[in-house]
Order: C-alpha cells, then sequence, then structure tokens
C-alpha cells in the first residue's frame, strides 16, 4: 500500500496523535528469554516493515526488538503486537511461522498484543495483519532457520549448504546425522540481527501454511476456559462503575451521592468530570451507582431526521481531504454530455454499532506508581499511549495486555473502559474492574460513520463507460475509486462533521462505497439493456476482479433463471485492500407486505494465496452474515442527544432466522502474496440485495438499511 | 446478604450473596466461574445460557433465591473425565466459533435442543437458536455442529451431552 494510501488508511482508523519510539526497555525480557535462540530486527526490512514505522512521525524501533525466540528445549515462541479477536491470526501467524521455521505448527507459542512483551504495533486493523505482519515473521523465522543451520555446521565441521532444517532439526543427508533446535541452542545465548528480506519459502511449497490448522486453542472456546478481557480478575479486585450522562455533550449541574456513600463496602469517586463507585462485588457498585441522583444539562441536538441534510451542510474543514483528484470538472462535464446514457442519484448509510458481544471491559491495578491494564482493544499500544497521557506518566510507565477478546470489528480502538478502570484504581488503592453494559456499549463506544453518497456516470449505447463521478460525504474514502474503465472521473471525500461519535467499522466505507457504485452499475446496466454482469465485464480490465466475478457467477447459475414477481437475483463485486470479491443472491419480496427474505449467497473470494483456508471460509461466511444486518436492518435511531435503541431488543442484528443458504468460493493464488481478509468480504452483499430487489419488484431501494420498516421489511 | 447452596456441574457450592443477585454475576464474580459470558442482561442474547434442571436459562435473568435446590449446569460441567461432550466435540470439528465468546451459550442452547429434539430439522434448530446471538457469524457453521452433534449422539446411542 503506497504511503500516501496508508495515511488515508490511518486517518480513517482515527490515528491522528503522534505515533511513537519504541521506548520500552527490554532488558528484563531478554534476560527472561534465557538461553536459546533470539531473532531480532535491526534497520527497515523492506517487506511488511509497516509494524516498525518509517512512515510519518513514526520512526524505527532504535531498540532491541525480539520477534522470535527458540529455547533450550526447542520450543518456539513468537512475539507479535497483533491482537486475536475471533480473525484467527494467532493460528494464520503460528503457520507462517511453523512453515519457515520447519518445526511442527504445535511447537509455536504466540505472544500477542502485550506492550511489555511485543515490539510496538500500530494496531490490529485495515486487513494488514496478514499481508505486513506475515511477511515480517516469515523473514525472522528464515533467519532464524538460517541461524541454526549455521550453529550445525559449526559443530559438524561442515558445509551449512549441505545441511537441511525439518522438523525442528538441522539434519545432514551425507552422513544421516542431526540435531533438534534444542540440542543446538543448549547452553548457549545466540542473537541473530535481520536486516535485509531473506528468501521467503513460496505458497507452492507450503506445508504447513496452506492447510487448514483448527484454530489455535479451540479447546479453551468450548470448554469455558479461555479468559477474555472480562473473565480476568486480581487479588483484592474491587468492581467499579461509572456514572453516564443522560445525552450526549451534556453537563453535570448536580449529583447527590448520598445514598450510593451510605451502602456497605462502596467508596464513591468523584475525580474531575468523573464519577464513580467501586464496591467488593459487582451487584453492590450496580445498586450504588444507581442511587446516585444526579441532574444534567442536556443541549439540543439532531436527530436521524435531519442527519443526511446536517452531513451536506457541515464540512469539515479542518479534517484533510480524501482520496481522488481535484475535480476536473470540465472534462467529466463534456464527457459526460457526450454519453448516451446519462444516471444521477444519491445514495446513503445510517450510523451502525459494532456490537461486539463482550462489551468494552478492563482490569487496572497500580503498583510503585506503574500501571497494568488487561482490556479488550485492536491497538494495545494505543491504549498504552492514552493511558499514559491521561495521567501524566512516561509510557514505560504502563503496561496494556489485550487477551484475545470477544471481538470488535472495528469498535474497539479506543481505551475509554481502560482510562475509567484506571482512575477507579488509582483512587481506591486496588486493583478495579470496569465491565460496560450493553446499554454502555451501545451508547458510549462510537459508531460507523453514516453517509451521503451522489454518483453521476454516463455510458455509451455500447456500454461502455464514459464518465463517473463519485462524492462521498463523511462516510469516508475506502474504496472509493471505481475498479471499472473509466476515461474520465471525479472521486471525492467530502469529510464533514458528525452529530454522533464516529470511528473505524470493519471494511470502513468500501460497504458504503460498493452499495453506491454497484447499484449505480446496475441502473446503468438496466438502462442500458444490458445484462448486469455482461455490463461490468465489458468495463473491467483487472483479471482477478474478472475471475471472482465469473466464479460468483459460474457457482450461482447467474443468468440460466430470470427474476419473476416476488424473486429476483442480483450480482454485485468489487476490490479494496488486495481482496477481490463478487456476489450473487436471490431474494424473494413477499408482495402482500414487501418483506424481503435472502435465500441464497454465493460469494467469490480471492485474496492471493491462502493461508488457512478453514479459517478464511470461516471469515469470509462470517462477512457475509455481519453485512446482511446493516443492508437490511441495523440502523443506529437518536434524539436530543441519545440512543433511542440501546439494547438487542431495539437494535436487531443478524440471527439465525436472517441465514440464507450460502456458498463461499475460495480462489487460491500461490502466485500472489497474501492479502488480509477480515473486512472485504462484506462489500458485495448489500448491492447485490438492492439489485435483487429490484429485479423482484420494480424499486430501486438506494439507502441503507433497505428493508427496516420504511416501505419494505425483513 | 444471605447464604445459598448452589449446586453446579453437580457439587453444592455455598455462596454469600443478595437474593436479588443475578445467577450469571453470581457464577462469574463470586464463584470464579467465568466460562458463562455476560452480553446483554436483558435475555436478547443468550451468551449466559445455563441449564438448570434441564432446561436452558437466560442466567442473567435467573434470581439466586430462584436457583436454590436446582441442578445448574455450566460450560465448565459438560467435560467429564477430559472427554468433551457430544456437542463440545462437535463445535470444535466444525470450527464452529470465531471469537468463541458465544460459545458457552450456544453449545448449553443446544445441548438442550439435541434433549428435547434429538434428530432436530433445520427448523427446529433455528427456532430454538434464534436466540443466541453469533456477532462474528458463524451462524452456518453453528447449525452444522449442531448436525453433527445429533449424528454422533445416535450413534453412540445416547451419551453425556451435558
Amino acid at each position: 500500500m503506497p504511503a500516501d494510501e496508508l495515511t488515508l488508511e490511518l486517518a480513517q482508523h482515527e490515528i491522528r496523535e503522534r505515533l511513537h519510539w519504541f521506548e520500552l526497555d527490554r532488558r528484563d525480557f531478554l534476560k527472561l528469554c534465557g538461553g536459546g535462540l533470539l531473532v531480532t530486527l535491526a534497520g527497515r526490512s523492506a517487506a511488511g516493515q509497516e509494524a516498525g514505522g518509517g512512515f510519518r512521525q513514526h520512526e524505527l524501533p532504535k531498540e532491541l526488538s525480539a520477534w522470535v525466540h527458540i529455547s533450550e528445549d526447542g520450543k518456539v515462541t513468537v512475539f507479535t503486537g497483533k491482537v486475536e479477536v475471533g480473525q484467527n491470526i494467532r493460528t494464520s501467524l503460528a503457520q507462517q511461522v511453523a512453515e519457515e521455521l520447519r518445526v511442527p505448527f504445535g511447537d509455536i507459542t504466540m505472544v500477542m498484543g502485550d506492550t511489555d512483551l511485543t515490539p510496538w504495533d500500530m494496531g490490529t486493523f485495515g486487513s494488514r495483519t496478514t499481508p505486513t505482519m506475515g511477511p515480517q515473521l516469515r523473514n525472522m523465522a528464515v533467519a532464524a532457520r538460517e541461524t541454526l543451520i549455521e550453529a550445525a555446521a559449526q559443530q559438524w565441521k561442515t558445509d551449512p549448504k549441505a545441511l537441511i532444517a525439518a522438523d525442528g532439526k538441522v539434519n545432514d543427508p551425507a552422513t544421516s546425522r542431526s540435531l533438534t533446535y534444542g540440542d543446538i541452542t543448549r547452553g548457549q545465548k545466540l542473537t541473530q540481527t535481520v536486516s535485509g528480506d531473506p528468501p521467503l519459502t513460496p505458497a507452492s511449497d507450503w506445508k504447513i501454511a496452506g492447510t487448514a490448522v483448527p484454530k489455535a486453542d479451540g479447546h479453551d472456546f468450548v470448554t469455558g476456559k479461555h479468559q477474555y478481557p472480562s473473565d480476568i480478575a486480581r487479588p483484592g479486585m474491587l468492581f467499579g462503575k461509572v456514572l453516564r450522562p443522560t445525552g450526549f455533550n451534556a453537563t453535570l449541574v448536580s449529583a447527590d451521592t448520598g445514598e450510593a456513600e451510605k451502602t456497605p463496602g462502596v467508596q464513591v469517586v468523584r475525580d474531575g468530570d468523573l464519577i464513580g463507585v467501586v464496591a467488593p462485588d459487582a451487584w453492590s457498585a450496580e445498586r450504588a451507582i444507581s442511587s446516585i441522583q444526579a441532574k444534567w444539562n442536556v443541549p439540543s441536538q439532531i436527530s436521524n431526521q435531519d442527519l443526511f441534510e446536517y452531513l451536506r451542510s457541515h464540512p469539515d474543514t479542518e479534517q484533510r481531504h480524501g482520496s481522488g483528484e481535484p475535480p476536473d470538472g470540465e472534462e467529466v462535464k463534456s464527457a459526460m454530455e457526450r454519453a448516451d446514457v446519462k444516471l444521477e442519484q444519491h445514495y446513503t448509510v445510517q450510523y451502525i454499532a459494532h456490537a461486539p458481544l463482550e462489551p468494552r471491559a478492563a482490569v487496572a491495578e497500580w503498583a510503585d506508581g506503574r500501571l497494568t491494564v488487561w482490556t479488550g482493544t485492536q491497538r494495545p499500544f494505543g491504549v498504552r499511549d492514552e493511558l499514559a497521557a491521561a495521567f501524566r506518566i512516561p509510557e514505560t510507565q504502563v503496561r496494556v495486555i489485550m487477551p484475545d477478546m470477544g471481538s470488535g470489528y472495528g469498535g474497539k480502538h479506543t481505551g475509554e473502559c481502560a482510562i475509567e478502570a484506571a482512575r477507579l484504581a488509582k483512587a481506591a488503592g486496588k486493583p478495579v474492574k470496569v465491565v460496560w453494559t450493553r446499554e454502555e456499549e451501545f451508547t458510549w463506544a462510537y459508531f460507523r460513520p453514516a453517509g451521503w453518497i451522489e454518483i453521476r456516470s454516463g455510458a455509451k449505447r455500447d456500454g461502455s463507460l464514459v464518465a463517473w463521478e463519485h462524492h462521498n460525504y463523511n462516510s469516508g474514502p475506502a474504496a472509493i475509486d471505481t475498479p471499472y474503465n473509466v476515461e474520465h472521473r471525479v472521486t471525492q471525500f467530502h469529510p464533514t462533521q458528525s452529530p454522533l461519535r464516529q470511528g473505524s467499522y470493519r471494511g470502513l466505507a468500501a460497504t458504503a462505497n460498493h452499495f453506491a457504485r454497484e447499484v449505480q452499475m446496475d441502473e446503468l446496466a438496466h438502462a442500458l439493456g444490458m445484462d448486469p454482469l455482461d455490463f461490468r465485464l465489458k468495463n473491467l480490465a483487472d483479471e482477478r476482479l474478472r475471475a471472482v466475478f465469473e466464479k460468483a457467477a459460474d457457482g450461482f447459475g447467474w443468468g440460466r433463471r430470470k427474476a419473476s414477481p416476488g424473486r429476483g437475483f442480483g450480482i454485485a463485486g468489487g476490490m479494496d485492500k488486495g481482496g477481490r470479491i463478487a456476489t450473487c443472491v436471490e431474494v424473494e419480496v413477499d408482495p402482500a407486505n414487501k418483506k424481503v427474505r435472502l435465500r441464497r449467497v454465493v460469494q467469490a473470494w480471492e485474496s492471493g494465496a491462502i493461508v488457512n483456508p478453514d479459517g478464511l471460509q470461516n471469515q469470509i461466511t462470517g462477512a457475509i452474515v455481519q453485512a446482511i444486518g446493516g443492508a437490511l436492518f441495523e440502523s443506529i435511531d437518536f434524539k436530543g442527544g441519545r440512543i433511542l435503541n440501546a439494547h438487542f431488543a431495539e437494535y436487531r442484528v443478524p440471527r439465525f432466522s436472517d441465514i440464507p443458504e450460502v456458498e463461499v468460493i475460495l480462489i487460491d493464488r500461490k502466485d500472489l502474496p497474501s492479502a488480509g481478509a477480515g473486512e472485504t468480504g462484506l462489500v458485495g452483499l448489500a448491492p447485490a440485495i438492492s439489485n435483487a430487489i429490484f429485479a423482484a419488484t420494480g424499486t430501486r431501494l438506494r439507502d441503507m438499511p433497505m428493508a427496516a420498516g420504511a416501505e419494505f421489511t425483513s | 446478604m444471605g447464604d445459598f447452596v448452589l449446586n453446579v456441574n453437580g457439587a453444592d457450592l455455598h455462596v454469600r450473596a443478595a437474593g436479588e443477585e443475578k445467577l450469571l454475576f453470581v457464577l462469574r464474580d463470586r464463584l470464579h466461574m467465568t466460562g458463562t459470558k455476560y452480553g446483554c442482561g436483558e435475555a436478547q442474547c443468550g451468551a449466559c445460557t445455563v441449564l438448570t434442571d434441564g432446561i436452558a436459562t437466560r442466567s442473567c435473568q435467573a434470581r439466586i433465591d430462584s436457583c436454590s435446590g436446582k441442578k445448574i449446569t455450566t460450560i465448565e460441567g459438560l467435560e467429564r473425565n477430559g472427554a468433551l461432550s457430544g456437542v463440545q466435540r462437535a463445535f470444535l470439528d466444525e470450527g464452529a466459533f470465531q471469537c468463541g465468546y458465544c460459545t458457552s451459550g450456544m453449545i448449553l442452547s443446544a445441548t438442550q435442543l439435541l434433549r428435547e429434539h434429538p434428530h432436530p430439522s433445520d427448523e427446529q434448530i433455528v427456532a430454538y437458536m434464534d436466540g443466541n446471538i453469533c456477532r462474528c457469524g458463524t451462524y452456518p457453521r453453528i447449525v452444522a455442529a449442531i448436525k453433527r452433534a445429533s449424528q454422533s449422539t445416535a450413534k453412540e446411542g445416547g451419551n453425556h451431552a451435558g
């Protein structure tokens, strides 16, 4: 990804603060590792060095940062600042290390997202783990393997080129002797510093990577043993609750904490703008916080009804403008004039919530001025910096530990809950746990941005596109550029002020921009009297995208059945973050009540060489399921600074009864580098559904969610 | 505050709590059995599902003073002598989870579903499981896991599923 695109991506992920030096004193940690082989990174390695920086204000790690350690018993420990949130990178990264190091998968332990133990990392988002951390760790593993071969050659006084590493051993084929990695490292302290990019094993030769290794620690998930952030407990720990305002941007008028103070065991904490309680048990804390009589002044604020008018009339002049060339109005205008078929439409997406099943949770503990926080976040180093800033202490005095969490979907980049727990713990002088309620998570986290998108397009009678103009207000610039051939085009992101706190979401604006673009493409195809698939292929040069369209269409049987009243078929696709997607759907619409049923989805996906086909299948299926919500019914309802549907009873998410027949077709391109697959799997569904509903009913839906009751239901 | 005896996974556990406290928080915070999860506190997501006297129960709604004398089964109680229950095994074999946070509740609900309907139809699975949310969207695999468990249960002539 070019640096300017990465900058944009980061801006979308709310990372605007200065990025920091990797300053931790890791000498204790290195001592901990004891003997064996430690592989570290020096200088800039070309492949995947995003994690180490060299970008914007972030500098390369100045100190030794260890990535791979092989102990004297041959066990391998891998250190990465990336985190596991259900996307299965604990497994897929370990597979890649096992592959390059030539050890069994089971010999690898991944240490992830612990700011004291792992090298600095920007965060786990943007589908960056597979394309950046994958090659990074593979480099380290190759260096380790070469070092072990070298050491064995020295012991045997032979040529290292004649030796082969396999199954955790170095073998000498000439003499049939072998040494395990533990034999080689025993009694030694080897350090190998990597500076170049050693040759990686091509995907066509993979034996462990590229296979369906089951999810690491699967047994712990089916037995309830896995400890999520909200499960962490510390000796002497208290339970904390924080008083919430009755609306956004509220100011406190008064608070009577008398009743709470009388509750046995409860301590009321007033610390600046924070009012909270701590208690020896969660029940007492809950009772105490709800006994506080507070008056708040909530200013008048806009509601859903005024949202899109607001977005279009409140440009954010402080934010940098997004992607795309400066508007070349004249050329596009004259190209549009020459078009035989012209269209102009707008599309909208509402705010939606991530609603991870595990809400924000944190346990904070102070000891000798040093703060340790266990919390669920996609950015442990970012949260460490937030904590350091909040308490005005050096980052070296803060440790954030991220146990594999109950997911995030882009919704857990921030450290609110960690800061609350740390403030309460400081006041109480004991460790404190804070777990947000579902209502708090729905209200005080942040939302996927709402957006208003305008597209103007023109095509010739033969179906070739000649002009394209795409304007996105607020929702974001991700995947705003059309993959279709159009000579004259303008794509522009217009940042606006946002009435609600907004931030990252799985796929960012790629969902909204694909929705608008792929619905408009369908509208053009119908205006031209062309088959929607043929129209796309006519204007598409990218061979990989063509391939997924053809695979999806073939698997679905596109064109074999014609739409009939109440039954329609739709197709859509696109590319982002190195992944290619095409989605075919079948919908039924009851003519009596306009109830939409999604019956069948066939989605083709290609993201280069597949690291774990089972994990990938799971991700892509999950993306389709999650996308059903945003496409058909998810929407945040707000008024007067309040969220009106902050509960699962009112905010509908996809359930078993919403799930159609799903078929995922994976294309394994072993000749291409592996791209991330956590996000882009969402983007095809909504436009395909809109196109299918049009085919079934003749009604064109351009607003997400499409079937939340305004006209269509689901 | 009162003293209660809860029969959890076959063991009588003594706990001091307020009678109105919910079973979920007593299990998690007082008995340190964290396999049962909080997802919403409103019986809308199923993450906290346990079995009480063989009924799939949202533990976030069950007052502790109504649980005395009942046999409570949590996710921690399904494994016997190191062997996973048929449903646990099937979830593992199908890879029917991503982040895994809903998995305890899914497995308990599925365990009870299979007791009531040893060979459930697709419609019965959807109807029974619809109160359990998986935000990662692994529903198709969970359905496959339930079917797999129902087949293995048949083969073994019924097992200790729960």
